[in-house]
């Protein structure tokens, strides 16, 4: 009998179960409710946001797989594509960080080879609150060692990342992990059970009871009780799904399967309809074969278990022999637990008796979706310029200040625990402002990055949408690459709030004008709502996975200068720009605005000037002007000189000192080079109508910024590199 | 030099170190699979890195009892050569072909990042192609490389010059702050007294490439190449 107490449980409203007894034509039974009620969990069926994705550009020229399938794939020439994704797993890692963030790495990368790819590199934007609290510093010490764990011993480099300090998510951690994958574009996998009557394979760890209901949990506010959801964690065994990873890229090479799917939320339950549904078809099994790990397993919990490392698996009749033996080969699971059929039904039975009998369709495409109400919020976007305190008098203390700010920090501490050199492929190590892999035995090479700036969106969602997506553009073109493709993770509060689906429909919209001006389509991404805690949402962060492709590896540079002498120049333009800055934020302690101004059609010229430049071999190093503003960009670029390099900036700006040194206006890089390739610069930056500023060179032991003439910074790198080195180590050493 | 790469399940640099000797230094080249009881003829067999078995016990503590191990203790034994990098040093530890044990990193996280190495002793077939005391630069990336063996074996490695390579700085001084992992003695990579296996904790495959920043590795697979190059041929097995 339902009750509105059965309901409540699985987060299913009354509405939504009068449409799934019209649906099926009768009451459904406990375990077909809980299938219907992970499906259309908001974290699988994407109902609060799927009106509003449609806005997003997906379709391009080199798309071979756009949104829909496990993850996004894409042509990049002589016969290889890659395949890549972000997952969030933010809910699970708050509540137990190391296998929460473990597991989030585990369920992208099968999300990747489930599709025939290799996995070849992964990256984490993590946000955290305050280091001060104890509590914080316990969720991300957890949260990077369980990425460390898993990514590592499956020998997949994690590559890159962003690391953000900030209140809002003291209680509410965003952990959102990226993968990407290289395939042979004519052996792409899809999760399709075609063919009636072929076998379906249960393959990969046994199932136990952990995780039931993740999906759900992850589809609601957290609130004083959460701690007790802990078992709804699942726990992840790297080793296991480097077998399965090997195992399933071998039957997929000697083309023995149809279709496949990873279980990952939800599950059997997923993986079954999903399959049967994108094929037309129908599938039966038997959850008397589900190995299990536990006894006394009901059908709703064999349904419902997030258990990890488990595929399923479509194949014919005559090669599950074959199948079967290459993963005995890999010493796991390759159970025949049912077959395809036809009519589009799921049918499930356990001890003989009929426990599921639904349409999948019902279950997979037939989710309400809801155009929720919006309302702007009191204030949003900020508009007008507050009154701005005044510059602090020793502008050199407020750069050795914001240097050591966690936000701006180095991260070393955090992927020296990452193994990102594995597969031997990494030609920029983390830090960089992208991360570079080779392809072996090729010329062209691949860049990604993740980005995404949740103050700026917190000020204007929609102006933080298009930021985040030309940053991310900008930071692939300091090292030479063009966007080919992206994917989004769009972490929000409770979408029942109308302040938060304004936002994120703003930022939806923001994004889209981005992605369509710099010609770049959404493969696919994951909507993470409900990141309130105790009722107080997150700032809205898109975060935003950027692939990139670069001409000739060769080529490549980074962000640190390289030569003392080298001229210093600054392409694009400086404004009196203080909103929305880490300036405002570090120094004066005020997340204000306005977001600083961005015109889209001349970021992409900027870009192209910084990318023909490094294609053409005139620049020895890049570096993208962002958080912290010209004077931590040219900082950051000293710091990651092989000779710890020092640089004096002579500049004429007539703004503020603070807007100048500080100041995020969009759009800028720097570079430097030989003075005797200024001429071939200059000429590049004209046809491109860029501006282009000479207002410095490399050279010393000390920065130096003058303005007009009189020096209003000078500190020793040493005393930067310090500073900026040792905030996080001092943070986490025992005390 | 015929070289054989054992597999593992687990093993993550496998393809890395086949890459690395097929590729780079075009020397015939074949996986050993764990399950095997067969070395392919192989002149060299090298354990690579990764976490065999997932290492949720001891790291190596397993892999030990693989099939393929009799083969290799057995080759060693006979004096063919056996490289041991990460988890293929851990492993032969475990085996026993080679004295100590490796714990934990004494700040208890794992490290993955580029260290300065000093070649303690370039007269080994691993390291003929080095200078005496030149110092190279090679990742290391692990989480047990914390390198423990009591005092008196200690003293048997240096006194038998077994220690190959050491942590040092920059400027080749084996200073407790270069001491990444907190190994005994700094040690880094040691030798048998036969001279025929040896083991390191970095990774010399994951700098043979100038693409990747370092081609310091490369004297270790030279080395090799070369001692291979005046070993008697070896009696073909059926």
């Amino acid at each position: 009998m339902i009750d509105l107490k059965l309901l409540a449980d699985h987060n299913l409203t009354s509405d939504e179960c009068g449409r799934i007894v019209e649906l099926i034509g009768r009451e459904p039974n406990i375990t077909e409710l809980g299938i219907f009620s992970t499906m259309w969990s908001e974290h699988c069926s994407y109902k609060s946001s799927r009106v509003f994705l449609r806005r997003l550009p997906t379709k391009g020229k080199y798309v071979i797989q756009g949104p829909g399938e496990n993850a996004g794939v894409i042509d990049i020439g002589g016969g290889l594509a890659v395949v890549f994704k972000i997952e969030s797993h933010n809910h699970p890692s708050f509540l137990e960080p190391f296998q929460g963030a473990a597991t989030g790495a585990g369920g992208i990368l099968r999300d990747i080879f489930t599709m025939g790819a290799r996995p070849i590199a992964l990256l984490d934007s993590l946000r955290f609150g305050p280091l001060e609290d104890p509590k914080n510093r316990a969720i991300m010490e957890g949260v990077v060692s369980g990425i460390s764990s898993y990514g590592n011993s499956i020998g997949v480099p994690t590559v890159g990342g962003e690391v953000y300090f900030q209140e809002g998510y003291a209680r509410n951690p965003l952990v959102n992990v990226f993968c990407l994958g290289l395939a042979r574009k004519d052996k792409i996998f899809y999760a399709k059970a075609e063919g009636v009557g072929n076998p379906v394979l249960y393959v990969g760890s046994k199932t136990g009871r952990d995780g039931i209901h993740g999906a759900t949990m992850a589809s609601a506010e957290f609130g004083k009780e959460t701690e007790q959801k802990r078992p709804n964690v699942q726990v992840g065994d790297p080793f296991k799904e480097k077998l399965l990873l090997e195992a399933c890229l071998e039957v997929m090479d000697r083309g023995l399967i149809i279709g496949i799917q990873d279980m990952g939320a939800a599950g059997l339950t997923c993986s079954t309809t999903e399959m049967a549904a994108k094929a037309g078809n129908g599938i039966a099994i038997d959850l008397d074969l589900v190995p299990q790990r536990e006894e006394g397993m009901t059908p709703y919990e064999i349904m419902l278990s997030e258990s990890q490392e488990r595929m399923l698996l479509v194949c014919s009749r005559e090669n599950l022999a074959e199948v079967q033996g290459v993963f005995a080969k890999w010493d796991l699971d390759a159970v025949n637990i049912g077959e395809v059929v036809a009519g589009g039904q799921i049918r499930v039975s356990w001890q003989g008796e009929t426990v599921v009998d639904v349409p999948v369709s019902a279950v997979v495409d037939l989710c309400p979706a809801y155009t929720r109400p919006s309302r702007r919020p009191a204030g949003q976007p900020a508009t007008d310029v507050p009154k701005a305190p005044p510059p602090p008098a020793r502008l050199s203390e407020a750069l050795l200040k914001i240097m050591a700010d966690p936000t701006i920090a180095d991260k070393t501490w955090v992927y020296r625990q990452y193994d990102h050199m594995v597969q031997t492929n990494t030609v920029l190590l983390p830090g960089a402002d992208a991360a570079v892999l080779r392809i072996k035995g090729r010329k062209k090479a691949l860049a990604m990055t993740l980005d995404g700036n949740s103050l700026y969106c917190q000020i204007d969602p929609r102006a933080g949408g298009r930021i985040a997506v030309a940053e991310a553009c900008r930071n692939l073109a300091c090292v030479g690459a063009r966007p080919v493709g992206v994917t989004n993770c769009l972490n929000f509060g409770n979408p029942e709030k109308p302040e938060v689906m304004w936002q994120f429909e703003e930022v939806i919209d923001g994004l889209a004008e981005a992605c369509r001006a710099f010609g770049i389509p959404v493969t696919g991404g994951n909507v993470s709502f409900y990141n309130d805690t105790e009722g107080a949402s997150i700032y809205p962060t898109p975060v935003l996975g950027v692939v990139g492709m670069i001409r000739d590896v060769g080529r490549v540079v980074s962000l640190g200068f390289r030569k003392d002498g080298d001229v210093i120049v600054l392409l694009g333009e400086t404004g009196e720009e203080i909103g929305g800055s880490q300036y405002l934020r570090i120094i004066h302690g005020r997340e204000t605005g306005p977001a600083p101004a961005l015109d889209l059609a001349r970021e992409k010229k900027v870009q192209e000037v910084c990318i023909a430049a490094i294609e053409r071999g005139l620049v020895r190093s890049a570096h993208d002007v962002s958080d912290g503003g010209l004077a931590v960009c040219i900082a950051e670029s000293c710091i990651q000189s092989p000779g710890k390099l020092g640089c004096t900036l002579d500049l004429k700006e007539d703004i503020r000192d603070d807007a100048l040194l500080f100041g995020e206006s969009q759009s800028r890089i720097v570079v430097s080079l030989g003075r005797s390739r200024l001429p071939g610069l200059r000429k590049l930056a004209a046809r491109k109508k860029v501006n282009l500023g000479v207002i410095g060179r490399v050279g010393g032991r000390d920065v130096v910024v003058r303005r007009a003439g009189r020096e209003i910074v000078r500190v020793p790198v040493e005393r930067l590199r310090s500073a900026w080195e040792e905030t996080l180590p001092r943070a986490f050493s025992v005390r | 030099m015929k070289f054989g790469v054992v597999v593992f399940p687990g093993s993550n640099c496998d393809s890395d170190t086949f890459h690395v000797l097929k590729s780079v230094f075009r020397q015939p080249t074949t996986y050993l699979w764990h399950k095997d009881h067969d070395l392919r003829g192989v002149d060299c067999v090298v354990l690579p890195g990764g976490f065999s078995y997932g290492d949720y016990l001891r790291s190596g503590a397993i892999a030990k009892f693989s099939p393929l191990m009799r083969e290799v203790r057995e080759f060693a034994s006979h004096g063919g050569l056996v490289l041991g990098i990460c988890n293929g040093f851990q492993v032969l530890l475990e085996l026993g072909l080679l004295p100590g044990a490796t714990l934990r990193n004494k700040n208890l996280k794992f490290l993955c990042e580029p260290v300065h190495l000093r070649v303690e002793n370039a007269q080994t077939r691993f390291s003929t192609k080095a200078a005496s005391r030149q110092i190279l630069r090679i990742p290391i990336a692990h989480f047990d490389g914390n390198y423990f063996a009591p005092p008196e074996q200690l003293r048997e490695l240096e006194k038998n010059r077994q220690v190959v390579f050491r942590y040092v700085d920059e400027r080749g001084r084996a200073t407790a702050a270069a001491n990444v992992n907190g190994s005994a003695a700094n040690i880094a990579g040691i030798v048998n007294r036969e001279g025929n296996v040896l083991g390191m904790m970095p990774h010399p495959e994951r700098a043979s490439e100038a693409l990747l920043g370092s081609e310091d590795g490369r004297v270790v697979f030279e080395s090799l190449i070369q001692s291979g190059k005046s070993l008697p041929r070896r009696r073909e097995t059926p």
